[in-house]
């Protein structure tokens, strides 16, 4: 009897790993076959060779890193303290909820086609400013590095605030009190019992801000200078696929784009798991 | 530890929105008395706790310790500053924290020389037996022992005020006995003022010095454990400690004989011969006079266990007085005496708790008697909207 329901359990797996192996194994595999062959199907390292050698497309490592590690790090630096006041609810929550998921609803392009009239020289944002005298002419938000910045976190953050909103107000607000009770002020609580006990949900959405802002390519294209300071590294991909039609080459860009983001992920678990070494679960009792 | 003589808590109120959760809650605390708040869930324990350790803000009030006020609802120290301890029902350890880390918390927060937090984190450990946990999580822990790390975190800050938030209830049967115990001899041991929050009547009468029985936000009666347990203050205390048995009736016949009263109450479904040792002065004893004359209702209460099952026809014998006539129809076995529920013959609706050792069957007929020294009688207040419920 045992046997057989494991079995059957087991059976319930097939259509996880039909899947699995479909949308992500096979893919993979594929891209890293791809990224070791040439076109004619023999093996080299050549397509990395070429990245690694290549100045132009080396710094794309570096401007991607500029991009996405500032930007997440500062989206879930402000989702931390937010998070933090909105714990027990506040008035209006659902509407500023409301505001925070909009941009997850609209999509990366269109954020930005509106960034770019609202946050133009002509916009909206730079006449407010011009009008309230904060600058002589009109301040550049777009084509520039501040541009796929700010688009790149608008798109980030909402992630971010709601992951780490519901993992901190699922901490046992009993622990708050009794950290309170044995002495601690509300800035000692804050560190020495939410934040440890949030560490492993920000590890999470780090990593989850992090993996999307790496892989940043619309608001590159049209919020940045693609050709220059913010050429990506998908972008690289992308123009080494369809521009010069090496899908090998392309390949391997992606392959080392998976690469640092494994990096980050593992640097960031490693991270986690030195300050949270306590149980998994959230201290419900 | 700050000294003090007495902690005073004086008319506190909490509302939430239109809800009074504690409503006009007045009463001292002796330095090292052990005083438990018990009362029915939702009654408002919980909230009375939060109120004087800081945590919920009051409505009005004032609280005091010894001539220094840390609250009047306007103004209040902060919970962190009181030096109160809490233990709370689901213990809230740390779960980040191993147990050595969780008693030493306060500690470091008072930034103790690292060489005395080490032997007073020893010491509380040791005085809790759990001398070999130190370096476990909380969720390598059983429930009892979770339970004692959150009274060390407490105890190891010599707190001028212990407070426990029905810490037993989430454990077994035995081991909340168990646990009761050391509860009991931690408090003989280090003399610490203690408040206990429980809704379990045989915890308040084990460990109390005072026990405060509340209802809806309202204290009922202040006293004793022997006070609360025999002479409760209205039937709503007196249901809460065990009189299971509340029959409404009229007084019938009125005898003043010295210290006693001797009241036969006419209920639906039996006539209820008493013998009250009301002293004069009593405001019970007041009451009921007061009563009879006015011909206004009264309730008996009776315990089950002081019910007894008499044979078959020694009521006739017996007269009319204290004998009720009923039919079991739920018997339930519990060990040392079946627990007998039974509608009473030609009332419909009475019906009477009882404690029987002998066997009687469901649907069987039969006849119970009262000692007439073993009832209590309340005059009911008339419309008093104070006690009503809602
Ligand atoms: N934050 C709150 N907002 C509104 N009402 C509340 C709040 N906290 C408690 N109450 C209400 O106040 C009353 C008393 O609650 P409290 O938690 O003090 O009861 P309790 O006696 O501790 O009950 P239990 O034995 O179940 O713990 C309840 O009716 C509850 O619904
Ligand atoms: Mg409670």
């Amino acid at each position: 009897m045992k046997g057989r329901s494991r079995n059957g359990a087991l059976l319930l797996l097939i259509p996880a790993i039909v899947f699995l192996v479909l949308l992500f194994i096979y893919p993979f595999g594929y891209g890293l076959y791809t990224s070791l062959t040439k076109a004619d199907g023999s093996f080299t390292f050549a397509n990395y060779i070429r990245f690694f050698t290549n100045e132009r497309d080396l710094r794309t490592i570096g401007v991607t890193l500029g991009i996405a590690v500032p930007v997440t790090l500062l989206a879930v630096g402000i989702a931390v303290p937010l998070c933090y006041h909105m714990r027990r609810g506040v008035p209006g929550e659902k509407i500023i909820s409301f505001f925070f998921i909009v941009p997850v609803t609209l999509g990366t392009v269109l954020i930005s086609e509106g960034m770019l009239t609202f946050m133009g020289p002509n916009g909206w944002l730079n006449q407010l400013i011009m009008a309230l005298h904060l600058a002589q002419k009109p301040v550049q938000f777009t084509h520039n590095y501040a541009g796929v910045a700010i688009s790149v976190g608008l798109q980030g953050f909402p992630y971010a605030f709601l992951m780490l909103l519901g993992y901190i107000s699922g901490i046992n607000p009993d622990l708050e009190k009794a950290s309170q009770m044995l002495g601690a002020n509300k800035w000692q609580t804050f560190w020495k019992v939410l934040f440890p006990l949030m560490v492993p949900g920000i590890a999470i959405s780090f990593c989850l801000n992090f993996v999307m802002a790496f892989s940043v390519y619309p608001s590159a294209v049209l919020l940045g200078q693609p050709s220059g300071p913010q050429r990506v590294i998908a972008l690289a991909a992308y123009q080494w696929a369809f521009e010069k039609f090496n899908f090998n080459a392309a390949s391997a860009i992606s392959m080392i784009m998976a690469a640092i983001e494994l990096l980050v992920i593992a640097v960031v678990l490693a991270w986690r798991s030195k300050l949270y070494k306590g149980a998994s679960i959230v201290g419900k009792g | 530890m700050r000294d003090f003589k007495r902690i005073s808590v004086r008319r506190m109120t909490k509302r939430f929105g239109d809800k009074t959760a504690v409503d006009d809650f007045s009463i001292e605390f002796g330095k090292e008395e052990f005083v438990t708040f018990l009362g029915p869930s939702g009654c408002g324990k919980s909230t009375a706790l939060n109120c004087i350790t800081g945590l919920i803000p009051i409505t009005s009030g004032e609280i005091y310790i010894d001539d220094e006020c840390i609250d009047d609802a306007k103004t209040s120290v902060p919970p962190e500053k009181r030096e109160f301890g809490m233990v709370f029902q689901n213990y809230a350890l740390f779960p980040h924290l191993t147990v050595k880390e969780n008693v030493a918390f306060g500690l470091k927060l008072r930034k103790l020389p690292k060489t005395e937090v080490e032997k007073r984190v020893d010491d509380a450990l040791r005085l809790v037996h759990l001398e070999g946990y130190a370096t476990k999580f909380p969720s390598q822990m059983s429930g009892g022992e979770q339970q004692r790390v959150a009274i060390a975190r407490c105890i190891v800050l010599e707190p001028r005020l212990l407070l426990l938030d029905e810490p037993l209830s989430n454990l077994d049967a035995k081991l909340r006995v168990e646990l009761r115990y050391e509860l009991k001899a931690l408090h003989e041991r280090l003399k610490v003022t203690t408040i206990y929050v429980t809704h379990d009547q045989a915890e308040a009468l084990a460990l109390s010095d005072r026990i405060v029985v509340l209802k809806l936000g309202r204290i009922q009666q202040v006293g004793s454990p022997q006070t609360v347990f025999t002479k409760p203050a209205n039937p709503f205390v007196a249901d809460f400690v065990g009189y299971k048995n509340a029959w409404k009736g009229k007084i019938e016949v009125l005898k003043e004989n010295g210290g006693t009263l001797g009241a036969s109450v006419r209920t639906k479904g039996a006539l209820i011969e008493t013998k009250l040792s009301y002293p004069e002065g009593d405001p019970r004893r007041d009451a009921i006079i007061a009563a009879y004359k006015s011909g206004g209702s009264v309730t008996t209460a009776i315990r089950p266990e002081d019910i007894a099952v008499i044979g078959q026809g020694e009521g006739a014998a017996r007269g009319e007085g204290n004998v009720i006539r009923c039919v079991a129809d739920l018997v339930e076995y519990q060990g040392h005496a079946n627990s007998i529920s039974a509608c009473i013959k030609g009332c419909e609706g009475e019906r009477v708790d009882l404690h029987s050792a002998s066997d009687i069957a469901f649907g069987e007929a039969f006849e119970a008697c009262v000692d007439p020294e073993k009832v209590l009688v309340f005059a009911m207040p008339e419309a008093s909207p104070a006690r009503s419920a809602p």
